[in-house]
């Protein structure tokens, strides 16, 4: 019987664990500690673990992510929860040029191994102020990393790997995926004794021979089901392709699957315009140019800030009948 | 090693280059981006410049000569440097024989950064440089639309990707289509110019097979109203005179037992006589020119049981209406009976279709490829006419159409031949002498 749990219990999992494997460990954020998180992922771990180790800070996201980042370069492994990734601009210079640069312009001496998480999405009627995806911004300065799973086992997995990273990892969950259950292995059941998936490293979520899907985060829950009504309504073999980690990027299990399909679509819930597909378009073409069949498609959000009325923010970020429509146009 | 300058690739189709005039003179010293030569492509006439420098010790060819493609021009050397014992041999030795051909390997260390500079330089004459090897379909000045997958697969199997029909979105040829096709790439399907719109069929519908001649119509004339620009003009004429000139002939042939004439007998001799009047009609397209026939061989439309077939009477601008009468009735039987040999319908430069028995006032025909222009006769009625004394009569009228090929028969040219046909009809006796 596999052990189904939610997305936002095997995050929490990962972060228990870690506060376990190391006293230095530390979760800081606003309502992280008293309150149980704002999402609830951090429940019950400031009564287990105490003051010390699950904090709650004040409403000032520049403050604490500095402080946290201060912290790390001591050698704290602080895991600092924003509320919402959409408040990283508060906390901008702390994160990019404090935490991303130090290790470059220390000559390597001085790392940073922060972890900033919490949701980073669209698609809840919180408003544009509230429904950022920054990934494709963080994973664009060199020093950073990015994480974005799209399953409650991969988010156990890679917030392990991001905490024992040595430098800053930009950990994006999505709260509409917090409540998802998938199937996570208990510990017991696995020879290592834990889960731990490595940073960089893709995973193929469903085998295709036709067209590649590639995506992250929610994306690729978008892109399963757009792949069984391809594969039922039309016969099409479809390949989906989970980044999980923006960077460092795993380009060559993505130009593994193209060369298989001979087709490609990037989807993310991006907004278009400098997003992570147009990184990955461009990759693709680049590596791939003489596998390709068909120009390299894109499905990405509506190019504007988030529609505040739910039934239209609800068609601004991909869904699975846009995504059959662009395949249907090159299979 | 001495220099040899070559014809270089001054258009995408331009296969020899003329020389106009030489900018340089042996003994000149030459540094990069000197202005050379001018050189006449198929285009124009285009400035060529150096890529090296050195001493022009010899010039290879004199102004008017044509080169071709990657033939030595000019030899150049080094300060210092001995000049090939041989020139003309080393001239041979070193042109290169194919235009999109590879640097041969055999070149030195020094040459090869040379040609590096020349893929680097930006003049304003782009050669075909060392190294840019381009494929076929690009060569023929066509660009084929196929996936870089469908590319690479087609040069793997030897397909020619100009004679695919692609499948994929916007008619790109993708990778099935390259898998499907035979090798050599003659596909057996020749490539479709439009896409057919087929028809629903019920049961209760008949479904008739194509014979071999309708397949000849249908495929003919598809060629023809989309590769050929038509263009359409309707001249009214009077027929009066004609009809009273026959008349007037074959009623005395019934006292002699000569020869009966068919109207259409003496309008296909008007047809002749016009279009050897006016031989720019009596013509064919020929991609890059227009070939424009000595004899008019008049194609006539005849309608079959099956269809309709288009023999021809050959040189007919030499034979007398007498002759022409006994051709048509001969081929016309004949067609009838399935007689007719296939040359007999070959090589025909300008058709005439006669609706007139049928009841047609007037029609516009289509061009039978690769004629330039086809003549269709309407009707002969009567009706009223306002003469030149500005009565009004009983006229008879009838109408002369002529659908010409636009590329090589204008307007004025076209309204030319009819205005002559109409000087013949109206004044048949004109056509005996």
């Amino acid at each position: 019987m596999p052990r189904l749990i939610e997305y936002r219990q095997a995050i929490r999992e990962a972060l228990d664990e870690e506060l376990a494997r190391d006293p230095m460990v530390v979760l800081m954020g606003e309502e992280v500690a008293q309150y149980n998180g704002a999402y609830k992922v951090t429940q019950g771990l400031w009564e287990k673990w105490g003051d010390k180790r699950v904090v709650d800070t004040p409403i000032s996201e520049a403050g604490f992510i500095g402080m946290g980042v201060g912290a790390s370069m001591l050698g704290i492994r602080p895991v600092m929860e924003l509320m919402f990734w959409s408040f990283y601009t508060v906390a901008w210079d702390q994160i990019i040029n404090n935490a991303g640069m130090v290790r470059y312009m220390s000559g390597g001496l001085i790392n940073c191994p922060i972890v900033v998480r919490g949701p980073a999405n669209g698609g809840t009627g919180v408003g544009a102020t509230h429904s950022h995806t920054p990934e494709n911004i963080m994973a664009s300065f060199p020093g950073m990393k990015c994480v974005c799973p799209a399953t409650a086992r991969d988010a156990k997995g890679l917030m392990k790997a991001a905490i024992r990273d040595n430098d800053p990892v930009m950990f994006m969950e999505n709260t509409l995926l917090y409540g998802e259950k998938g199937e996570v292995p208990d510990n017991s059941e696995l020879p290592e004794g834990e889960l731990f998936i490595p940073l960089g490293v893709a995973e193929v979520k469903r085998e295709g021979t036709d067209l590649s899907l590639i995506a992250h985060g929610r994306a690729v829950l978008t892109c399963l089901k757009a792949a069984e009504i391809l594969e039922e309504e039309h016969g099409i073999s479809v390949e989906v392709v989970d980044l999980r980690t923006i960077r460092p990027l795993d380009e060559e299990t993505i130009f593994e699957s193209v060369r298989k399909t001979h087709k490609a679509i990037c989807v993310d819930e991006n907004k278009p315009f400098c997003g992570v597909s147009a990184q990955i378009a461009s990759s693709i073409q680049l590596h791939c140019f003489d596998d390709l069949d068909a120009p390299v498609l894109r499905v990405s959000a509506l190019d504007s800030p988030a529609f505040y009325s739910p039934p239209i923010e609800k068609l601004q970020l991909p869904y699975p009948d846009v995504i059959v429509a662009k395949a249907l146009s090159i299979c | 090693m001495p220099t040899l300058i070559k014809m270089p690739k001054l258009s995408d189709t331009m296969t020899e280059g003329t020389l106009v005039k030489w900018h340089v003179k042996e003994g000149d010293t030459i540094t990069m981006g000197k202005l050379l030569a001018d050189v006449e492509t198929d285009k124009a006439t285009m400035e060529m410049e150096a890529f090296d420098g050195g001493i022009v010790h010899k010039l290879l060819v004199t102004p008017g000569g044509k080169v071709t493609l990657g033939a030595g021009m000019l030899l150049l050397l080094a300060p210092g440097e001995e000049p090939p014992a041989d020139i003309a041999a080393f001239a041979a030795a070193n042109s290169d024989a194919a235009p999109a051909k590879e640097e041969p390997a055999k070149k030195t260390g020094a040459a090869k950064a040379a040609s590096q500079e020349k893929r680097s330089f930006t003049g304003t004459l782009p050669p075909m440089g060392p190294g840019q090897k381009k494929r076929a379909p690009a060569d023929s000045g066509v660009r084929v639309k196929a996936s870089p997958l469908a590319r690479k697969i087609a040069e793997e199997k030897g397909v020619d990707l100009t004679k695919l029909q692609g499948t994929g979105p916007g008619g790109r040829i993708v990778r099935d289509d390259v898998e499907n096709a035979p090798v050599g790439g003659s596909s057996s399907a020749p490539a479709k110019a439009v896409q057919t719109i087929r028809p629903v069929a019920g049961p209760e519908d008949e479904r008739i097979p194509l014979t071999g001649m309708r397949n000849i119509i249908a495929e003919r004339l598809l060629a023809s109203k989309t590769q050929i620009p038509h263009f359409y003009l309707q001249m009214e004429v009077d027929a009066g005179p004609l009809m009273d000139f026959r008349s007037h002939i074959n009623a005395s042939a019934e006292k002699t037992g000569g020869n009966k004439y068919t109207v259409n007998d003496f309008l296909l001799k008007a047809v002749v006589r016009a279009a050897a009047t006016v031989p720019a009609v009596n013509a064919s397209f020929d991609g890059d020119a227009i070939v424009q026939f000595k004899h008019v061989n008049l194609s006539v439309a005849i309608a079959v049981p099956e269809g309709l077939v288009t023999p021809v009477i050959r040189a007919a601008e030499t034979k007398t209406l007498l002759e022409i009468s006994q051709s048509v009735k001969d081929l016309a039987g004949r067609a009838k009976n399935k007689k007719l040999s296939p040359d007999e319908f070959a090589g025909g430069t300008i058709t005439v279709s006669n609706l007139g028995a049928y009841g047609i006032d007037q029609f516009s025909a289509i061009i039978n490829p690769p004629q330039a222009a086809i003549i269709a006769i309407g009707s002969i009625r009567k009706a009223p006419v306002v003469n030149d004394k500005g009565v009004i009569v009983v006229g008879q009228r009838m109408w002369i159409g002529l659908s010409g090929d636009h590329r090589v028969v204008d307007g004025a040219v076209a309204a030319t031949f009819l205005a002559e046909m109409r000087k013949l009809v109206e004044n048949p006796a004109l056509m005996l002498v």
